[in-house]
């Protein structure tokens, strides 16, 4: 029986992986990321009312003037049914207060959920130390799959790997930020250093296969021995990522508001590290045997 | 939580009595600790609270000072919350570059807005002396009041503590303060120069007591009696005790989350993280047979395992704690999937059930190990375990780093120990296991 061959379709993984990338890539170069409070620094109050008779509407200008000069709104969103998220610059809990009476009269009930204040300097020291932790936990992979596989060869493929999950994971949060005001917050962090852990994960186990199998027949040729790891591990692959994915999905799904969000990274985490690891790692082994090959030709 | 026990026995269909044993094992196992309770301590994020980040002004303190100056204002606070009455308040100070701060947590606060009146004010503490003869107009205006009060230098700062007790003659409550060393001599000159006068006790800049002066006091324990209710002298203890603070702190950060949202959205976690793993143990007996059936009772008793583990290390749980808990169930049957498929590629060849079985653990191990040491990495970073200044110190975030470690941790010994121990079982069995072989064989080869 003829094996499918999973490497010949190599430019056709690519070309996916850049559909994903590239709109996410374009969203964040127009309109960044929505970078949450925990980074900017300001004042997240979420409230839950109940209208009166008739219905009041309040939009987003109405509660600035609502609100007076102390108080900067800088969105307003609704987050479940009668249900507010409001951003501003930073306030104190008094002018909170202050708010939350101005509102009274408006509403018939008016209750507070969440109150979040952070001050500037905070959200620069977090941000800081997000970056030193996604430094820290990329050095430690690189320098794990460098010493598990004694090649630059593995050792860059995995690495790319994980690179692309991780751009793929900013971009999808660009294009979600901007549609759906999804917000790259502390958790999304979380999230990104899961996924660079998650997309190595798999890529070792795919890695460890090439190598046995490269180990167990010599004399074949790279790229069968690519398609017939890639054949062997297909199944665990994908029989491990779809219990992590029914999980993730259903924490999305029914899990609340409050980390839906951090659910949807997570997922997409997972997909991305799951598709990258046999579609992206596997062929940029064999794409860099054949650069290899060219440059030797060349000399 | 451990709710999640029977609906995953109705799941797992005959193996019910198998089951029910494991957890209860496992349950007397861990002892009291356990079976005491079984509510988990839930994080700020469920049951509502409030957390704060002071900014401790030492500017004007000396630099071999400022440690003590920090520590004896976490006090301060540590005592006004004490007397709030939240249970598991958490007060931690901490150094960032040359900000001193200190991070107040407390869960399940009622009045947000009081806790926080209570913690973030600089209440400053002081004794006055009223004059001897008060001018005629100063129970007339309040202004004219006030001006009748002379500081005397004496301050909260001197004050060590105060206790409310019992006067041994009448059994009227009275409330005793004990100054220190320097309180104790500014109290004995004041106590002998003004002797039967009003010696007002202020709290920012507003009388809360004003006791007269019986006798000269030189051991710097005095007694303020007068006609207490109990509720009166404990509100002056509080009032006493709140103190001064040795430094100005300001409010950086504040996070109040109300009860309700957290309850709700735990409640839906839960429910989803239930659904879940319904949907996984189905798909796991549909995609493997009779090797599923097992996974799945090793993922039951997983689940447990890990409960019973947050308990006995007095793990706060989180709603991204949660999101860990749902995720690591999800990466716990990984362990079993790649020593199956292990299993299958080893049958494939040829072996014997038994050998394959054995070859297909040690085989998988392998792999296992190299994938999860990843993951139990960057949940160490996300943990922050050190305390490390340059990493993140977010409860959140820890919380989801703490179930993912224990999760996979967890799931390394369930998915090689308990799975591999109930597959020995199944073999050894001497009267059923001839089927079983057979049946584990043709489910394992009848997938493919």
């Amino acid at each position: 029986m003829q094996q499918f061959s999973f490497m010949r379709f190599r430019w056709l993984y690519f070309a996916l992986s850049a559909v994903v990338i590239i709109p996410g890539l374009i969203c964040l170069a127009l309109f960044g990321l929505q970078l949450s409070i925990d980074f900017t620094g300001g004042s997240l109050l979420e409230l839950r009312y109940q209208q009166n008779e008739p219905a009041v509407t309040v939009g987003r200008q109405q509660l600035q003037h609502l609100a007076g000069d102390t108080v900067n709104l800088t969105s307003l969103q609704a987050s479940g049914t009668n249900q507010a998220i409001i951003r501003m610059s930073q306030i104190s809990n008094e002018d909170k207060e202050g708010l939350i009476k101005k509102l009274a009269p408006h509403f018939k009930v008016v209750e507070e959920l969440r109150f979040e204040s952070v001050g500037p300097t905070l959200g620069r020291e977090l941000f800081q130390k997000t970056l030193v932790a996604v430094l820290i936990v990329s050095i430690g992979i690189i320098l794990y799959v460098g010493r598990q596989f004694h090649s630059v060869k593995y050792g860059i493929c995995a690495i790319l790997a994980m690179f692309h999950d991780s751009v793929v994971l900013v971009g999808m949060f660009a294009v979600f930020g901007k549609f759906f005001g999804a917000e790259v917050d502390v958790l999304f962090m979380t999230a990104l250093l899961t996924t660079l852990s998650f997309s190595v994960h798999d890529t070792i186990v795919v890695f460890d296969r090439i190598r046995e199998n490269t180990r167990k027949h010599p004399s074949a040729d790279f790229q069968t021995v690519l398609d017939a790891s890639v054949l062997e591990t297909l199944g665990r692959s994908v029989n491990n990522s779809m219990t992590i994915i029914i999980m993730l999905l259903v924490l999305v799904l029914l899990g609340g508001d409050s980390i839906r969000w951090f659910g949807v990274a997570l997922l997409v985490g997972a997909v991305t590290g799951t598709f990258s690891s046999t579609f992206t790692a596997a062929p940029l082994l064999l794409v860099w045997d054949d650069v290899a090959r060219l440059l030797k030709a060349r000399k | 939580m451990p709710r999640e026990i029977p609906v995953n026995f109705s799941l797992a269909g005959q193996n019910v009595d198998y089951t029910i044993k494991r957890p209860i094992l496992n349950l007397n196992f861990f002892g009291m600790t356990v079976r005491r309770d079984f509510e988990l301590r839930q994080g700020l994020d469920i049951q509502g609270g409030m957390q704060v980040v002071l900014r401790a002004d030492t500017s004007k303190v000396d630099e071999s000072d400022k440690a003590a100056a920090l520590e004896s204002a976490k006090q301060v606070i540590q005592r006004r919350v004490d007397l709030f009455g939240v249970s598991e308040p958490v007060i931690q100070t901490s150094r960032v570059g040359k900000d001193d701060r200190i991070i107040v947590e407390l869960a399940g606060v009622n009045d947000i807005n009081q806790a926080l009146q209570l913690i973030g004010t600089t209440a400053q503490l002081d004794f006055r002396l009223q004059d001897a003869s008060p001018s005629a107009d100063a129970t007339q205006s309040a202004v004219a009041f006030m001006s009748q009060f002379k500081p005397t230098g004496l301050t909260g700062k001197d004050l060590k503590r105060s206790t409310v007790q019992y006067d041994p003659g009448t059994a009227e409550p009275q409330v005793a303060m004990e100054f220190n060393p320097e309180g104790t001599t500014k109290f004995a000159a004041i106590t002998k120069a003004h002797t039967g006068e009003v010696l007002a006790i202020f709290l920012d800049n507003y009388p809360v007591s004003l006791p007269r002066i019986g006798d000269p006091i030189v051991d710097g324990r005095a007694v303020i009696s007068g006609q207490f209710t109990l509720d009166q002298a404990k509100e002056l203890n509080i009032q006493l005790n709140a103190g001064a603070l040795p430094v100005p702190i300001q409010v950086i950060e504040q996070r109040n989350i109300g009860a309700s949202l957290g309850k709700e959205a735990v409640e839906k976690s839960i429910f989803a993280g239930l659904i879940g793993l319904g949907c996984v143990i189905t798909f796991m007996i549909a995609y493997y047979g009779w090797q599923g059936v097992l996974a799945s009772i090793s993922l039951v008793i997983y689940a447990v395992f890990t409960i019973a583990i947050y308990k006995l290390f007095n793990i706060t749980l989180t709603l991204p704690g949660i999101a860990g808990l749902i995720l690591s169930i999800g990466m716990a049957v990984d362990s079993n999937i790649l020593i199956f498929e292990r299993m299958k590629e080893e049958l494939r060849t040829g072996q014997p059930f038994e050998r394959a079985m054995e070859l297909g653990f040690k085989r998988a191990w392998d792999s296992i190990k190299d994938a999860n040491l990843m993951t139990i990495f960057t949940a160490l970073v996300l943990i922050n375990p050190l305390d490390l200044q340059f990493l993140n110190t977010s409860g959140l975030v820890r919380g989801f780093g703490i179930t993912l470690l224990i999760g996979v941790l967890t799931s390394l010994f369930t998915g090689l120990v308990v799975t591999r121990t109930l597959m020995r079982l199944f073999l050894n069995e001497p009267v059923r296991s001839v089927s079983t072989v057979h049946r584990v064989i043709k489910a394992a080869k009848g997938t493919k």
